[in-house]
């Protein structure tokens, strides 16, 4: 069987959908919510990738590089509100993050 | 031909705020937090001088089409670089009376001016993704500056967990737009949006508009912004209502317009169901509101919702107007926030909304000036808001929008309310208790009165200046 196109979009397709319920579902752990961000991410470049492949075009890699590095940038923002958070609360359940309400 | 010294000499304004961020990080790393005052004035100077480079500097396209210097972006970055600085003159005050006086504070407003006149210059999806995350990166972190605050470390993580989640979403419709139409060049997706938009496009582009409407904190998309509003310091919201909402609306404008004007039927209905669902939102989410930020973060919802509507009306009128409107509403804005800023009691900002009762007897200039905005972001004539509202519902109007523009108008009445009700409080409801309201920091004062006294009655004479300015802005945008 051929690998094409359509099978990178739609591994990439099931990726994003597994990120973005793994934000909204999960009540446990922001961590997981961190991991799920790069899953939405990674699943992004591997469509970028598949595409520039795909039209023989070098943007779209190049669009993959920024975001690699975008994404290293944000987990490591990410980790050090984290960091904050935990200070302030002694606790990152995501449940606990309710003093505000809403 | 690509010529690198003049690329840079188009990009010059964000090349001078990127290279001066980094020096005042470096002043800021030697001198300690001792610096705080010193590195807030130069970034005040750096911002204004970044404003006046890309005002006198060339117009065109560098970079091979990433980077657009054309008279919106123009437009765009000198109304963010001067909100973003009158953030940083707020801010250091505050953040030197409430003890966390940190030389990052202004270097980090820099930075997100940086990626802020990135967004507003992008011609392409890399350079918009680069921009975008350079100022919500920073953002993130402001959110959070006050670090040993239960809110705001809170507030910082929420924004963190779904900014990052609509970056998800922004960049996955790019990469949708990316495979489909060929480029990731607006110029060159319009080409190709004009002969077919076909489904791939479209989903993708909806995924676009959902990440751009988390930004601008338009609903659906807004559950981050009251949690923000309330839970972030004050002047940093002063911040987040202002420069980051003027450069989001800019380039959901470019890259809509630039990107797929032809395929104009289809964005419109998603900018107008959005904005329909701003209004309804924005008008009765304020209505229970107890703190003052909160309600604020409702009032931006629904003002959002207008400023969309501008855009949706597709033409060079709807975008004129909206720039009209984010200008008049980033004053009213910038004046709401330093006046709260300026009102404490023994030494404790004034959160919520039953603090404000009887403050014509503390502080009757203050009571007036708050009077004021609150009637010009409410929409009253002959305020600066209304004259915002009546240009966007014009636009609207004349794009054959007209049910959407009514519908507007409705919730500008319930949002009324609300208004109406601070000064009610303000003005007949006698003082909660006896004590008077801390002298007001000199700074925050005049901003707040400078803005009360721009949306009532400088702005008669501002808007013979904005007037023609954006039209010049806005030229060469739309179908017709």
């Amino acid at each position: 069987m051929d690998i094409g196109l359509t099978h990178y979009l739609t591994v990439a397709a099931i990726l994003f959908t597994i990120g973005v319920f793994g934000i909204f579902v999960n009540r446990k752990n922001v961590i997981i919510i961190l991991m799920s961000i790069e899953l939405i991410l990674l699943a992004v470049n591997i469509n970028f990738v598949a595409f520039s492949t795909y039209l023989n075009d070098i943007s779209g890699q190049i669009m993959a590089m920024f975001v690699l590095t975008v994404a290293a940038a944000e987990a490591a923002v990410g980790l050090a509100i984290l960091v904050t958070f935990f200070r302030n609360r002694g606790d990152i359940a995501v449940d606990d993050a309710s003093v505000m309400k809403g | 031909m690509p010529d690198l010294s003049s690329a840079l000499h188009l990009a010059a304004s964000e090349v001078t705020l990127a290279v001066g961020a980094l020096v005042l990080l470096m002043v800021g790393a030697f001198i300690g937090d001792k610096s705080a005052r010193l590195v807030s004035i130069l970034s005040v100077l750096l911002l204004i001088a970044a404003s006046v480079i890309a005002i006198v500097g060339p117009w065109g396209v560098a970079f091979n089409g990433a980077y657009v210097a054309d008279p919106l972006a123009i437009y765009a970055k000198s109304l963010i670089y001067l909100s973003a600085a009158v953030a940083v003159v707020l801010g250091d005050g505050w953040m030197k009376r409430t003890r966390i006086a940190k030389f990052e504070y202004p270097v980090l407003i820099v930075l997100a001016s940086v990626g802020m006149g990135m967004m507003a210059s992008s011609g392409d999806l890399i350079s918009m993704y680069v921009g975008i995350e350079l100022h919500s990166l920073a953002l993130y972190v402001l959110a959070a500056f006050h670090r040993n605050d239960v809110k705001a470390s809170e507030a910082g993580l929420k924004y963190f967990v779904l900014g990052a989640l609509s970056s998800g979403l922004l960049l996955y419709g790019s990469s949708l737009i990316y495979g489909f139409a060929g480029s990731m060049r607006f110029e060159d997706i319009a080409a190709f949006a004009q002969d077919n938009p076909g489904p791939g496009l479209v989903f993708g582009l909806v995924f676009l508009i959902c990440g751009l409407a988390f930004k601008v904190s338009a609903a659906p998309f807004h559950m981050w912004t009251p949690d923000v509003y309330e839970g972030a310091p004050t002047p940093v919201v002063a911040l987040f209502a202002t420069a980051p909402k003027v450069a989001a609306m800019v380039l959901i404008a470019r890259a809509l317009e630039h990107g797929f004007g032809d395929a104009h039927a289809q964005w419109s209905q998603v900018l107008i169901a959005i904005s329909l669902i701003s209004f309804v939102v924005g008008a009765f989410g304020g209505l229970a509101q107890k703190d003052i930020q909160r309600l604020l973060a409702y009032s931006s919802i629904a003002n959002i919702g207008y400023a969309l509507l501008g855009i949706a009306a597709g033409t060079a009128e709807g975008l004129q107007a909206m720039l009209m409107f984010m200008t008049l509403y980033v004053i009213d804005q910038l004046g709401f926030f330093a006046i709260l800023l300026s009102l404490s009691k023994s030494g404790r900002p004034i959160r919520r909304i039953a603090d404000l009762a009887g403050l014509k007897k503390d502080r009757p200039l203050t009571a007036v000036a708050l009077t004021v905005l609150s009637l010009s972001v409410l929409g009253m004539p002959p305020f600066s808001g209304f004259w915002g509202k009546y240009y966007v519902f014009g636009a609207a109007a004349d794009a054959g929008l007209w049910p959407v523009a009514a519908a507007g108008l409705v919730a500008s009445v319930v949002a009324a309310f609300y208004y109406l009700r601070i000064l009610k409080l303000m003005w007949f409801d006698p003082p909660l208790d006896d004590i008077a309201t801390d002298a007001a920091p000199v700074e925050a004062k005049w901003i707040g009165w400078a803005c009360a006294a721009f949306a009532f009655p400088l702005v008669i004479v501002g808007l013979t200046w904005l007037e023609p300015l954006t039209k010049v802005a806005s030229a060469g945008f739309g179908n017709g």
